[in-house]
């Protein structure tokens, strides 16, 4: 695939002084637009993977390109949502929302003179997750599922070409889970951008992405990639299917094989 | 608790003290240069009100000064340590230590530099006062959730953007409760240099009062320094509940 959007090309990287090999000679091409997963057992690198796609860390060895070019320090075209969704307390909804465009140029140089346009930009998105009138709330006068919304907000405001989510809905009850599933989807078919998820949850996998790599323990590898055909978009309904449940089943499988390794 | 009982709790509790002591001073016949009864010591207050008004001012004028000069200097050594695990690593050291010496043990230093007067309760109190607030802001910047940097790094944030957009909002609040911390050590600072190396003053007025045994002035002049205090220390803990009501959300019950 010569045209991946992002090429992770036999990544190695050392923690420390080099005694903690978090990934070892990775490889993952991943398609402009296209929606990946990423599970493993815990501790595998699975975050550290975020991190080099980002330019947050280097890697020891081998490559990582994004568009084509050597990722050589923080990328500014990403958005990024952690299972912690990291609202600043003292700031409303709305204003956690414009932060990106507060540093990201060109947003960044025009931020006062289009200040309506990205309020109603950010009002929009709010609206998409269900949040419309707690705008100028403060983040701890909003549930912890609401947060997480505001958080994915966050990370799309600024119109990023690649989403990095780690285990973004990792602490939410399975329904407001499902809930979001849906709503990320949307706004993901809405305006394609490429998405790297980090999940534990494989049924969340299958749900969302297009194709699902398997990672082995510490030091992390990919073990097995699947790409999911199931049909788009998915609903609630597409999980009772019997391929969706096979899907699941089969990357139980290939996980419980892991982790007994 | 109805609110208003709960307001009047802290005066009932210092009301009760003053009873006690009053009755104990009575019953146990406490003599008055060993322990004054509070009433005595409000008396000498009273009848030495000009003095002390006078005295009271200046160890109030030292005090904020030394305290302004402590902020100042401790909010930019604290955004200086703060601002990076290598500088902290090698400043912290020196501040424990520097903190660990008594500061009566400083003055007569500062005397030999400056004189007797008004600049070694200054510089007393501003040595005394800074420890904490160059902590507690060195403490609020470092202490920044390495996911929400990341997030900021991400979108290619500067060093600069992160200390004003999180760093310095963040550290608010632990900035505001030093300054609580902070003015109280002050008072003790420049009532101390007062005591040993000054003509002025509270800390110089009940020295002489002892010198003369006049305990209930002494008394007079410890109750107008704890007075100072408390009145200091409440103007703080407003202005900080103020400007960082989002630290104490749980307070407030929303
Ligand atoms: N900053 C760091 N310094 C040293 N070692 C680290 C650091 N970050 C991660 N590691 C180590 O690298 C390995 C991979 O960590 P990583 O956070 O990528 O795992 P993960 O797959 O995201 O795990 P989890 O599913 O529990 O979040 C772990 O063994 C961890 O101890
Ligand atoms: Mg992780």
């Amino acid at each position: 695939m010569a045209d991946a959007f992002v090429d992770l090309d036999r990544v190695t990287l050392r923690y420390g002084m080099g005694d903690t090999l978090a990934l070892d000679e990775t490889s993952i091409k991943i398609a402009r637009g296209e929606f990946i997963a990423v599970v493993g057992p815990s501790g595998c690198g699975k975050s550290t993977l975020l991190k080099l796609v980002s330019g947050l860390v280097r890697p020891s060895s081998g490559n990582v390109l994004v568009d084509n070019k050597e990722v050589d320090g923080p990328l500014k075209i990403v958005g990024m949502a952690f299972q912690n969704p990291t609202l600043l307390p003292w700031r409303t909804t709305l204003k956690n929302i414009l932060l990106p465009l507060e540093i990201v140029e060109p947003h960044r140089k025009n931020f006062r003179k289009n200040k309506d346009m990205y309020i109603q930009r950010a009002k929009d998105l709010l609206a998409t997750v269900g949040l419309s009138g707690f705008e100028d709330k403060f983040p701890w006068q909003l549930s912890g599922g609401m947060q997480q919304r505001a958080s994915l907000c966050r990370s799309l405001i600024h119109e990023p070409d690649l989403l990095m989510l780690d285990e973004p809905f990792g602490a939410l009850d399975a329904f407001t889970r499902e809930e979001l599933w849906a709503i990320l989807q949307e706004l993901w078919t809405k305006r394609p951008f490429t998405v790297i998820l980090v999940t534990h949850d494989l049924r969340e996998a299958a749900y969302l992405a297009d194709t699902i790599y398997v990672m082995s323990k510490r030091p992390g590898q990919v073990v097995e990639m699947r790409r999911n055909t199931l049909p788009r978009p998915r609903t609630l309904e597409t999980t009772f299917t019997e391929e969706y449940t096979t899907l699941v089943h089969e990357l139980r499988e290939h996980i419980s094989a892991v982790r007994a390794a | 608790m109805t609110p208003t009982f709960r307001k009047s709790v802290p005066w009932l509790t210092s009301i009760g003290l003053f009873v006690v002591w009053e009755l104990g001073c009575l019953l146990l016949q406490v003599p008055e240069y060993i322990l004054p009864r509070p009433s005595a010591s409000i008396m000498a207050g009273w009848e030495f009100r000009d003095a002390i008004w006078m005295h009271a001012v200046q160890t109030l004028y030292t005090t904020v000064v030394g305290f302004g000069i402590a902020v100042v200097f401790g909010v930019l050594l604290g955004v200086f340590v703060g601002s990076s695990k290598a500088i902290y690593d090698a400043l912290n050291p020196l501040l424990i230590g520097f903190n660990a010496v008594p500061k009566v043990a400083v003055v007569p230093v500062l005397v030999m530099w400056f004189g007797i007067g008004t600049v070694p309760a200054v510089l007393t109190a501003f040595l005394i006062s800074f420890f904490p607030i160059v902590v507690n802001v060195a403490t609020g910047l470092a202490t920044l959730e390495p996911e929400l940097r990341d997030v900021l790094r991400s979108l290619g944030a500067k060093r600069r953007d992160i200390l004003f957009k999180v760093g310095f909002p963040r550290s608010l609040p632990f900035f505001f409760a030093s300054l609580k911390v902070a003015i109280t050590l002050a008072f003790v600072g420049s009532v101390m240099a007062e005591t040993v190396a000054s003509n002025a003053g509270v800390g110089y007025l009940m020295m002489s009062a002892s010198s003369r045994f006049q305990m209930p002035l002494v008394f007079a002049g410890l109750l107008v320094i704890a007075a100072m205090g408390i009145i200091m220390y409440e103007l703080f803990s407003v202005i900080e509940r103020r400007s960082t009501q989002w630290a104490h959300r749980g307070q407030q019950g929303a």
